[in-house]
């Protein structure tokens, strides 16, 4: 645990932003710094809390692993609906703006 | 001048050969019409629910086990963010600060000498699809088939010290995915991928060189070329007093290079978060218990074992252990009859080199094991000679079927009449009378050639051991 706060600038929401591929201008990249630090102050909040000697939790729930068998079934979908929301296909494949 | 030292650490990718995917019930399988195993969870739509599929993680726990990986029962899938069009959920669901397994090992042998290599991690994760990139309209081309097939990420630790360990230890994984029955390990198709951390250091120095990711080395032999070319390239780079950059690099077999992949990998900054659609994975330890139970004997206890139980020489128990399927094929003809010496030759010599031509695996071939013990008993006791038996074999391969009933059939059972090959032998010696005064004159050398004359005579079928006593009784009464 530390006791530095964490605070994000704009250039760090420029960052994130960009990571998000979300091309944004520099009054709302400020605006979601602000949001981001209330965000971060909070968890800084809970950050001081002691838990140590406290198991982490990954999950609130308790349930056991729900498993699948391993049987295949590929005739839920047809290959038209599972094209049919992309913004070009062929037919056969999706088609996008050529990455290399 | 500087001796440098390498290191090299490998991730090796291994898809799991499940009927279906990790989280939903597409089917897995290889080469089908682009985009017919997808739905709406492989695809990404949006407020679908991955299921996990429980064969993967008995295979995932069982390699886990082969490796003596500690099996954590308790483990956290994390998603893992970037956009590239053949990921469609935006995230690969992949595990990373609770990984299935770890603390693992491996021994690998290199010129005779034994070394353990450790495993970091084994961990599972959903594959991404293909993309086909047209260079005349512009545009790329995806196919969600593979996305979410199972893989297992297996991670060694950076103790492989030059290109024949990186070797040595991919092999050796690589027979224990097969021997396992989890993965086909077809470097070509991707069912088995490796990425490996090169760098290299001055002898003596403790801390790592900057190291380069090398990617796209689709055989073993690739990974040894690749290795070898970046290894030299940075230590050109350190001595022209350059330094060496971390980044992801390719390599191009046809060139024989690596080459940087700049661009796309910038800002490595993968945002892992526990993945709120999947509860932890616990595993229950009567599962383990039972899955570890059901492992079949290593690659290399069953080479060791086939070295002491049937005396075979290294490298053929090498290569008739490593291989499941072959393995299993061997002790089936060994157990029809009981000559592992000739068995494993016949094996190694005719059945492989048949295997290899004709591209098919020792599971779907037509000749028995059982035929094949056949053959070599029915040699044995005469009835064919050796020479006939290879002559026949590629027709018993194609064809499968006794081998008996096959040299009955064609009429190609051996002479072993002493009266019809004593007349032959009369009518080569009448035939040949220089000859036989040379072998009176003390060239004994042409027994060979009286030999050949009788073989042709009887078509190859006579009864060579026969022959030659014939011959010896004649020539020298």
């Amino acid at each position: 645990m530390s006791d530095e706060k964490t605070t994000l600038g704009v250039e760090d929401a420029a960052a994130i932003a960009k990571l998000a591929r979300l091309d944004l201008d520099q009054d709302v990249l400020a605006r979601f710094a602000g949001q981001f630090n209330a965000i971060l102050g909070y968890m800084d909040k809970l950050s001081e809390l002691d838990t140590s000697g406290v198991e982490p939790m990954y999950s609130p729930s308790e349930h056991a692993t729900v498993f699948r068998e391993d049987r295949a079934d590929n005739d839920r979908f047809s290959r038209d609906d599972v094209l049919s929301n992309a913004p070009e296909s062929d037919g056969s494949f999706f088609i996008v703006p050529k990455i290399v | 001048m500087t001796q440098y030292e390498t290191v090299i650490g490998l991730e090796v990718h291994a898809q799991l050969n499940t009927e279906s995917k990790l989280f939903c019930p597409c089917s897995t399988s290889f080469g089908q019409e682009p985009n017919t195993n997808v739905c709406e969870v492989c695809s990404g739509m949006p407020g679908v629910l991955p299921v996990l599929n429980r064969t993967a993680v008995e295979y995932a726990a069982k390699m886990a086990m082969a490796v003596d990986c500690v099996v954590n029962e308790h483990s956290v899938f994390a998603r893992k963010n970037y956009f590239y069009p053949d990921l469609p959920k935006g995230y690969q669901i992949s595990q990373y600060e609770l990984p299935l397994a770890e603390h693992g090992h491996l021994d690998i042998e290199v010129k005779g000498e034994t070394k353990r290599i450790g495993i970091t991690r084994i961990h599972m994760e959903d594959d991404a699809g293909k993309s086909i990139h047209s260079a005349s309209d512009n545009a790329s081309y995806v196919d969600l088939n593979r996305t979410g097939t199972p893989l297992i990420e297996i991670v060694s630790e950076p103790d492989m010290r030059g290109p024949e360990e990186a070797v040595a230890y991919l092999r050796e994984l690589h027979a224990i995915l097969v021997n396992l029955g989890i993965c086909d390990g077809n470097m070509e198709q991707g069912s088995f991928r490796c990425d490996a951390n090169v760098s290299i250091r001055p002898f003596g120095q403790e801390e790592f060189g900057t190291r380069a990711e090398l990617k796209n080395m689709n055989s073993f032999r690739n990974v040894q070329r690749a290795l070898e070319y970046e290894i030299e390239r940075q230590k050109d780079l350190v001595e022209d007093g350059d330094k060496v950059v971390q980044e992801t690099r390719l390599y191009d077999a046809d060139k024989n290079a690596t080459f940087s992949m700049r661009g796309k990998e910038e800002a490595h900054d993968y945002r892992y978060f526990p993945d709120p659609d999947l509860i932890p994975i616990k595993l229950d330890p009567a599962w383990l218990e039972d899955w570890r139970k059901e492992l079949p004997e290593s690659p290399q206890a069953r080479k060791q074992r086939f070295l002491d139980q049937y005396g075979l020489p290294e490298d053929d128990a090498l290569i008739l252990a490593l291989d499941r399927a072959l393995a299993q094929y061997y002790e089936a003809a060994v157990s029809a009859h009981n000559e592992p010496k000739m068995i494993a030759n016949w094996m190694l010599s005719e059945l492989l080199r048949e295997l290899n031509q004709s591209g098919i695996s020792v599971s779907e071939c037509k000749l028995t094991p059982e035929a094949l013990a056949e053959l070599v008993r029915i040699i044995d006791e005469g009835l064919i000679s050796g020479k006939i038996g290879k002559q026949i074999f590629p027709e018993l391969f194609t064809q499968g079927g006794s081998a008996e009933a096959y040299v009955k059939d064609k009429g190609l059972v051996q002479i072993s009449d002493t009266s019809a090959l004593d007349a032959a032998v009369d009518e080569v010696l009448a035939e040949n009378p220089d000859e036989v005064a040379a072998y009176k004159g003390g060239n004994k050398k042409v027994v060979g050639f009286f030999m050949g004359q009788i073989m042709k005579k009887t078509q190859g079928q006579a009864n060579p051991k026969l022959v030659n006593e014939i011959l010896a009784k004649k020539l020298n009464t």
